[in-house]
């Protein structure tokens, strides 16, 4: 059967096709569908991790009892994955274990673009890299194999447009894949220095092995064509040059680490001019210049931003289309949905003037205009340790006007962790906790506050009130976010508190309730054009030469805007 | 094209759905992982006897699809200089412009049309608001579309049926029929 499918789908429905029995996730954009699709299976046991590092240790748990298992990662996601990644690189598994990890040239939702085929050699692990949906279905399927033969972990790598993007894939069958016998194996699977010695010995010849083996891979491949140009490439910049130059010579690498070095020496001796075309760093271009080979690659590529087709008929064949983009257009960033529950304690924040270190999720955005709500944005759970960090700085003065802010899902994540320190090093940091029930930013995935898990089986939702005063915290307090002289009271006073404290602003995310809300009104007489409303950056809201107007096809009906009039200009429905 | 919330994705899975039915070889490309609304969206649907990359580039494009006007202005250089254009003519502002910071345009449909003189512009939204649900408003561009090519409506009511979600298969083809059966300037 054929069917267009996602590469995130496509890459689940290897993992059914490969017989894998568990998968494992935390949600990032552009990773977080895999998980989803891969739930969708009644054979296989998904779940959502509370972070990347407890994914990965599930899935050498299960690769290690005999059941192979697929973990998958946005590429910020391995770094908080590396430890374990670091070091099942050298007890290699029972039966097969693969990571997927996307990578996001161009940032379109992440907070840096990192290139991720480092980490496979930096961990010595191998690594495939699928150029469309069919390829991401048989890679996994070859991965799962690769891993079993060689006793390895295996990496996969995404960019978006290969995990974003649908394409026509041939479907199979489940392979019948028993559990492997689980033996108690100390020299191979406990880690300390005399057996890790001996296994590090055992990655290098495991690495040199699947190097060899890699010049006979079938995923690795020549296609000859014209020779006045050869290219090197894998992922999607192959199929960009693939549309840019569908003339010329490809040497298309399925593998990305090791490289198969004889299979490039002799592609480099057939053709007359060798291009490396790759997104981000010269990984492929830096090993293949090492053996000698003269080749083009980043002297006229970006290492920033995707590349595209056009990129790379000018920069090769020097044909340029003339386009020219309609200048002075006003940007359209994302912004806070209507009716978000993050506005009402931005716009309460904002009014006492007070500082905050940010963290990841829909309320990064609150640190665009108008709300410019947060100061900063590192990465998950880096607000509290922040915020610790510049009481310990600046002292209790500054912190005094200063609030950690970080999402419920973040916050299991890796914001616990910081909490803890502030309570052990006596900090008197204040943390906002934004719990809007869900994982808003990558497209409502349940977490352990939510009471579900991603089969939709309902269990009992963590306690954060009960968590936080475990820890030490005497003082927490529940708001409504939407209750805006409530917030500026307890804000003023946990800030002022010469001890740890928790405010949890507590509204579910505006998308999460599917009922439809009636829009507010504005009355013209009333209002005096005082702007006050549009502090609020909702953009429902318009500011029209004749006066506020409400968009009635967008707003929500919260009635935030409602609470801030002074006038009494904007009324609900019925009142 | 469109602002987040529109239905851009939906759109073009019904039309990766209509060309693998009429046996192309399809690629799109998704913008996925911002939940919140009002980001400008983009979705490429490429189809042919075999398809490389997934992406449209720019003075590349057949047809621009836009949902909102002046993310058609935003995109019109992704067109070929033959490309057609059909265009939901809703201006939707985005918070630059609420703010104060930018204006929205007032001269879009000429600066359009300087780009690609063939523009179509449709009151997409208004027909779905008759129809009681303006989320529908992204299928009568679609039936519009659908008209422009010249084709027959039965190949895409299929691949309608079986991208949406059951429950609004109803409107949503009566939908694609205002879109397909209107007067067209
Ligand atoms: S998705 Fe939910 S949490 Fe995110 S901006 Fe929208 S309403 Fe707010
Ligand atoms: S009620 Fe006011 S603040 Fe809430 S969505 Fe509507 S316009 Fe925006």
């Amino acid at each position: 059967m054929k069917k267009l499918m996602l590469g995130n789908e496509a890459i689940a429905r290897g993992a059914y096709e490969a017989g894998v029995r568990v998968a494992t996730a935390y949600p990032g954009t552009p990773s977080t569908e895999i998980t989803e699709f891969a739930a969708q299976y009644d054979e296989i046991y998904a779940e959502w991790s509370p972070n990347e590092k407890v994914a990965l240790e599930v899935a050498i748990g299960a690769s290690f009892a005999g059941a192979r298992a697929m973990v998958a990662m946005k590429h910020v996601g391995l770094n908080v994955a590396a430890d374990p990644l670091f070091t099942v690189s050298y007890t290699g598994v029972n039966a097969g274990l693969v990571i997927v990890v996307a990578d996001d040239p161009g940032m379109h939702s992440s907070q840096n673009e990192q290139d991720s085929r480092y980490y496979a050699r930096a961990a010595q692990v191998p690594m495939l890299e699928p150029s469309d949906s069919q390829e991401a279905l048989d890679f996994v399927k070859l991965a799962f194999d690769l891993s079993e033969e060689y006793d390895t972990p295996v990496l996969i790598r995404l960019t978006t447009r290969v995990a974003h993007s649908q394409s026509i894939v041939a479907l199979g069958q489940r392979a019948d894949v028993p559990l492997k016998e689980y033996r108690k194996l100390p020299e191979k699977n406990v880690m300390m220095p005399a057996m890790a010695r001996k296994r590090h010995g055992e990655v290098e010849r495991r690495m040199k092995a699947l190097a060899q083996a890699a010049n006979d891979l079938w995923i690795n491949r020549i296609e000859m064509g014209d020779t006045s140009i050869g290219i090197i490439a894998s992922g999607i910049a192959y199929q960009y040059a693939k549309e840019a130059l569908p003339n010329a010579s490809f040497l298309k690498l399925g593998m990305v680490n090791p490289l198969p070095r004889k299979l490039v020496e002799s592609f480099a001796r057939k053709v007359e001019k060798l291009y490396v075309i790759e997104e981000l760093e010269p990984v492929l271009e830096e090993q293949i210049k090492s053996w000698g080979i003269a080749a083009i690659g980043k002297e006229i590529f970006p290492v920033q931003g995707e590349l595209s087709a056009n990129m790379i008929a000018e920069r090769i064949a020097g044909k340029a289309l003339d386009v020219r983009p309609a200048q002075d257009l006003p940007p359209r960033p994302p912004v806070m949905c209507p009716g978000c529950p993050h506005r009402g304690i931005y716009y309460v924040m904002q009014k006492l003037r007070l500082h905050a270190t940010g963290d990841i999720g829909c309320y990064t955005l609150g640190a665009l205009p108008p709300l410019k709500a947060i100061d900063t944005c590192v990465c998950m759970g880096a607000s509290v340790g922040m915020a610790h960090g510049m009481e310990k700085a600046r002292g209790r003065d500054f912190s005094s006007k200063l609030v950690a802010v970080i999402g419920d899902s973040t916050f299991i994540h890796s914001g616990i962790t910081g909490l803890i320190d502030v309570v052990y090093n006596q900090g008197a940091s204040t943390v906002v906790i934004l719990d809007n029930s869900t994982t808003g930013m990558t497209g409502h995935q349940d977490h352990p506050g939510t009471g579900r898990t991603i089969k939709g089986d309902l269990v009992p939702p963590l306690n954060l009130i009960n968590l936080i005063k475990a820890i030490g915290i005497r003082h927490v307090r529940v708001v409504d976010p939407f209750e805006l002289e409530e917030v500026e009271k307890v804000l003023k006073e946990e800030t002022q508190r010469e001890e740890p404290s928790v405010v949890i602003a507590q509204r579910p995310c505006a998308l999460l309730s599917k009922e439809s809300k009636i829009p507010v009104s504005i009355s013209e007489d009333a209002c005096r054009l005082c702007g006050v409303c549009l502090r609020l950056g909702c953009p429902a809201i318009e500011k029209k030469p004749g006066g506020m107007y409400i968009n009635q096809t967008l707003c929500n009906g919260c009635g935030l805007c409602v609470k801030v009039c002074k006038f009494g200009a904007l009324r609900r429905a019925g009142e | 094209m469109g602002v987040g919330g529109q239905g851009t994705l939906l759109a073009s899975r019904v039309l990766g759905r209509l060309f693998v039915d009429l046996g192309y070889d399809v690629k799109i490309s998704e913008v996925h992982g911002m939940a919140q609304r009002g980001g400008s969206v983009v979705t490429h649907v490429r189809y042919g006897t075999k398809v490389f990359s997934p992406l449209v580039e720019p003075g590349t494009a057949d047809i621009l699809l836009a949902f909102e006007k002046m993310e058609a202005l935003r995109w019109i250089h992704f067109l070929k200089p033959q490309g057609r254009a059909i265009i939901n003519s809703q201006e939707i502002e985005p918070m630059s412009v609420i703010m104060g910071e930018y204006e929205y345009p007032k001269d879009l449909e000429d600066r359009i049309r300087r780009a690609c003189a063939g523009a179509v512009f449709f009151d997409a939204l208004a027909v779905a608001e008759e129809l009681g649900n303006a989320k529908v408003a992204n299928m009568v561009l679609i039936g519009v579309l659908a008209r422009l090519l010249n084709t027959a409506p039965e190949a895409w009511e299929k691949a309608i049926n079986a991208v949406v979600p059951p429950k609004t298969v109803e409107i949503n083809l009566e939908a694609f029929h205002r879109g397909y059966n209107s007067e067209l300037s």
